[in-house]
C-alpha cells in the first residue's frame, strides 16, 4: 500500500472512531463501515483500529475472523451470498449454486480474478417462504431461478467502468 | 411497505392503533405496567418462552452501577432457519416494536435502547432509521416523552455481522460490546449484569410488539387468545413443501394438523418445528399442540413432502451448526462435527446400529454439557429424525447415497 493511501486510511479510521466513540463497544460499527467501503479489513486497518481504540490488534483480528460478514482476506466488490439452509435447499438452491459458479467461473469461497465478485454460502437469510434467496451486498433477490442468475450479475456489472474507482454500497 | 408480501392471514397487530399502548402505559405506575404484562402471561416469543413480566421485574429491581444506565435491547437477530416473522414485523409494524421497547424502558427505568438487527437484514436499515426519526419528531423518543417529565429514552440501531449464535442474548451483548459473539456463563443474567455490566432486558421483536398490544387492549383481552398456559396469539413462519408458505397468525394451542390444513400441506411426511434447533415431528405426532405446554417454538415451521429424504434434512441442519458453532465449548465445537461425520457415514450406508447408538449418546452429552442453547439444542433434529425415520436411514445403498 502506498504511504499516501495508508495516510488516507488512517485519517478515515480516526474519523470513524471519533464518530462511533473511542471505546471497545465502537469496534463493530467501525469494522462494519471499513468492510463496506473496502470489501475487507486489511492487516494495516486492523492495526490502526487497535491503536485508535487502545486494544491489542489480535483482539481486532479475533473479532474480524469471528463474523461471517467481516473479512480479513480481500473480497470482491460484490459479495454474492446464496442461502444454503433447508427451505432454500428444498426450493432448489443447488441448481442456482451451479449456475452462479458457471457464470462467475469460480467456486464457493472464491473471488474472481478481477476482484469484482466473491461467491459465498450464507446461513438462513430469512426469506424461507420465497427461496432460493440470494443476497448481493445489501440487495436481496428471492425465488431465484438458474436462468435469472446472469441478469442479477449483469445488474452488478453496470457499476463498473467509468465509476469503477468509487466504493460500491448498493 | 413490505415488497415481499409474506402475510397470509390478517394479523391482530393490524387492529392495534400505534401509540395507544404507550399512552396507556404512561398513565400507569411502573409497577402497574409490569403488573399488566405479568397478568397477560406473555412469554418470550423468540422460542425460549421466559415470562416477560418476570424478566422485567428482575430488571426493575436490579441496581445500576455508578455512572451508567439500564438498557432495553430488542433482539432482531432472527437467524433460526425457517424463521422470518420478525422481517414482517420490522417492515410493517416497526412502530409497535419501538413502542414496546419504550414501554419496557418506562417499566424498568432504562434510558437507552438498542435494536440489534441481523446483518442479513441490512436493507431494512433506512426504513427503520426513518421510523425512529419520525418517532423522535413526534416526541415518542427523546427527553420527556409525550410530556412525561423525566422520562428520557432513545433507540439506536446496531448491526449484527452474520453470526447465528448472536441470537443468544449473552452472545448478543458480547457482540454489542465489540467482542466475538461467544455466550457468557449464566448467572449472572443480563437483567442484572447485561450490556456494559448494567441491568439489561433483552426481548424478541414479536414479544415487544405484543407488549404494545397488551398495554393498548389489556391483559384480559390478550388472554382470550391461546390456552391457559400459553396465552395470546403467535406468528408462525411457514416454509417448505406447502401451497402457501408465509407468515401466519394463530392462537397458541393450535395442533400441527390444523396448521397444515391452513397452509396447504395436509399430506406432509414430517414437520420441523422450531427451526434447525427444534424437533422433527412425524405424521404420527400431528395431533400435538404448538404451545409452551407441548411443543414450544419461536414459530418456525418447515413442511416436508412425502418424497423428501430425511437424512438429507438432518445433514443440512448439522452443516448449519458446524458452521455456526462459536467454538468456545468442546461439546458443541467437536460434537457437531462428529455428528456430521456420522450422518455422512449413514449416507454412505456404512453406519452400524451400535455406532448410531454412540452418536445418540454423544447427542445427549452435547444437550447436557454445552454452554449455551446452541449446543444444547443442535442435536435435536438429528435425534428426532433418527428416532422417527430409522428404517429410512439405515442400510442405504450406495446409489441412494450418491443422489
Amino acid at each position: 500500500m502506498l504511504v499516501s493511501q495508508q495516510q488516507k486510511l488512517q485519517d478515515e479510521i480516526h474519523e470513524l472512531v471519533g464518530r462511533h466513540g473511542r471505546s471497545r463497544a465502537a469496534l463493530m460499527p467501525v469494522l462494519q463501515e471499513l468492510q463496506q467501503t473496502y470489501s475487507s479489513v486489511s492487516d494495516f486497518a486492523m492495526q490502526v483500529v487497535a491503536d485508535e481504540i487502545g486494544i491489542h490488534p489480535a483482539e481486532v483480528y479475533g473479532v474480524v475472523s469471528f463474523y461471517a460478514f467481516l473479512h480479513h482476506e480481500p473480497r470482491g466488490r460484490f459479495q454474492v451470498r446464496l442461502c444454503q439452509t433447508i427451505s432454500c435447499d428444498l426450493a432448489g438452491k443447488s441448481r442456482v449454486a451451479r449456475q452462479l459458479e458457471n457464470e462467475l467461473g469460480i467456486t464457493f469461497g472464491e473471488t474472481t480474478a478481477d476482484g469484482r465478485f466473491s461467491l459465498e454460502w450464507a446461513s438462513c437469510l430469512g426469506m424461507c417462504d420465497q427461496g432460493p434467496a440470494l443476497l448481493v451486498n445489501e440487495r436481496v433477490y428471492t425465488k431465484v431461478t438458474p436462468d435469472q442468475v446472469h441478469a442479477v450479475l449483469d445488474d452488478c456489472r453496470k457499476v463498473f467502468g467509468a465509476h469503477a474507482a468509487q466504493p460500491v454500497h448498493a | 411497505m413490505n415488497p415481499m408480501n409474506s402475510k397470509k392471514t390478517p394479523l391482530t397487530f393490524d387492529t392495534i392503533e400505534p401509540g395507544t399502548g404507550l399512552a396507556a402505559a404512561l398513565k400507569k405506575s411502573r409497577a402497574d405496567i409490569i403488573g399488566e404484562v405479568a397478568a397477560s402471561n406473555l412469554r418470550g416469543r423468540g422460542g425460549a418462552g421466559f415470562p416477560t413480566g418476570t424478566k422485567w421485574n428482575l430488571a426493575a429491581a436490579a441496581g445500576v452501577r455508578e455512572g451508567g444506565t439500564k438498557y432495553v435491547v430488542c433482539n432482531a437477530d432472527e437467524g433460526e432457519p425457517g424463521t422470518f416473522k420478525d422481517r414482517v414485523l420490522l417492515l410493517d409494524y416497526a412502530d409497535l416494536v419501538f413502542e414496546g421497547m419504550t414501554i419496557a424502558a418506562r417499566a424498568i427505568g432504562a434510558t437507552k435502547g438498542i435494536l440489534y438487527l441481523r446483518g442479513e437484514y441490512v436493507y431494512m436499515r433506512p426504513h427503520l432509521d426513518g421510523v425512529l426519526d419520525r418517532r423522535r419528531k413526534a416526541g415518542q423518543l427523546g427527553a420527556d416523552i409525550l410530556g412525561t417529565a423525566g422520562f428520557t429514552f432513545d433507540i439506536e440501531i446496531r448491526m449484527g455481522a452474520g453470526a447465528y449464535v448472536c441470537g443468544e442474548e449473552t452472545a448478543l451483548i458480547e457482540s454489542l460490546e465489540g467482542h466475538r459473539g461467544e455466550p457468557r456463563n449464566r448467572p449472572p443474567f443480563p437483567v442484572n449484569t447485561g450490556f456494559m455490566g448494567q441491568p439489561t432486558v433483552v426481548n424478541n421483536v414479536e414479544t415487544l410488539a405484543s407488549v404494545a398490544a397488551i398495554l393498548s387492549k389489556g391483559a384480559a383481552w390478550f388472554k382470550t387468545f391461546g390456552t391457559e398456559k400459553s396465552a395470546g396469539f403467535k406468528l408462525f413462519s411457514v416454509s417448505g413443501d406447502c401451497d402457501e408458505p408465509g407468515v401466519y397468525e394463530f392462537p397458541l394451542g393450535i395442533t400441527v394438523a390444523e396448521l397444515l390444513q391452513k397452509v396447504g400441506g395436509p399430506n406432509a411426511k414430517a414437520v420441523q418445528i422450531g427451526g434447525a434447533s427444534g424437533h422433527c415431528v412425524p405424521a404420527s405426532g400431528f395431533g400435538r399442540k404448538l404451545a409452551f405446554e407441548d411443543i414450544a417454538t419461536g414459530g418456525s415451521i418447515i413442511v416436508f413432502a412425502p418424497g423428501r429424504d430425511m437424512l438429507h434434512v438432518a445433514k443440512n441442519f448439522m452443516e448449519f451448526f458446524v458452521e455456526e458453532s462459536c467454538g468456545q465449548c468442546t461439546p458443541c465445537r467437536a460434537g457437531n462435527a462428529v455428528l456430521l461425520e456420522g450422518i455422512e457415514k449413514l449416507e454412505r450406508g456404512a453406519c452400524s446400529t451400535a455406532y448410531l447408538q454412540e452418536l445418540l449418546a454423544l447427542s445427549e452429552t452435547m444437550q447436557l454439557a454445552s454452554k449455551c442453547g446452541l449446543g444444547q439444542s443442535s442435536p435435536n433434529a438429528f435425534v428426532s429424525i433418527v428416532t422417527h425415520f430409522q428404517d429410512e436411514i439405515l442400510g442405504r445403498a450406495a446409489s441412494v447415497a450418491a443422489q
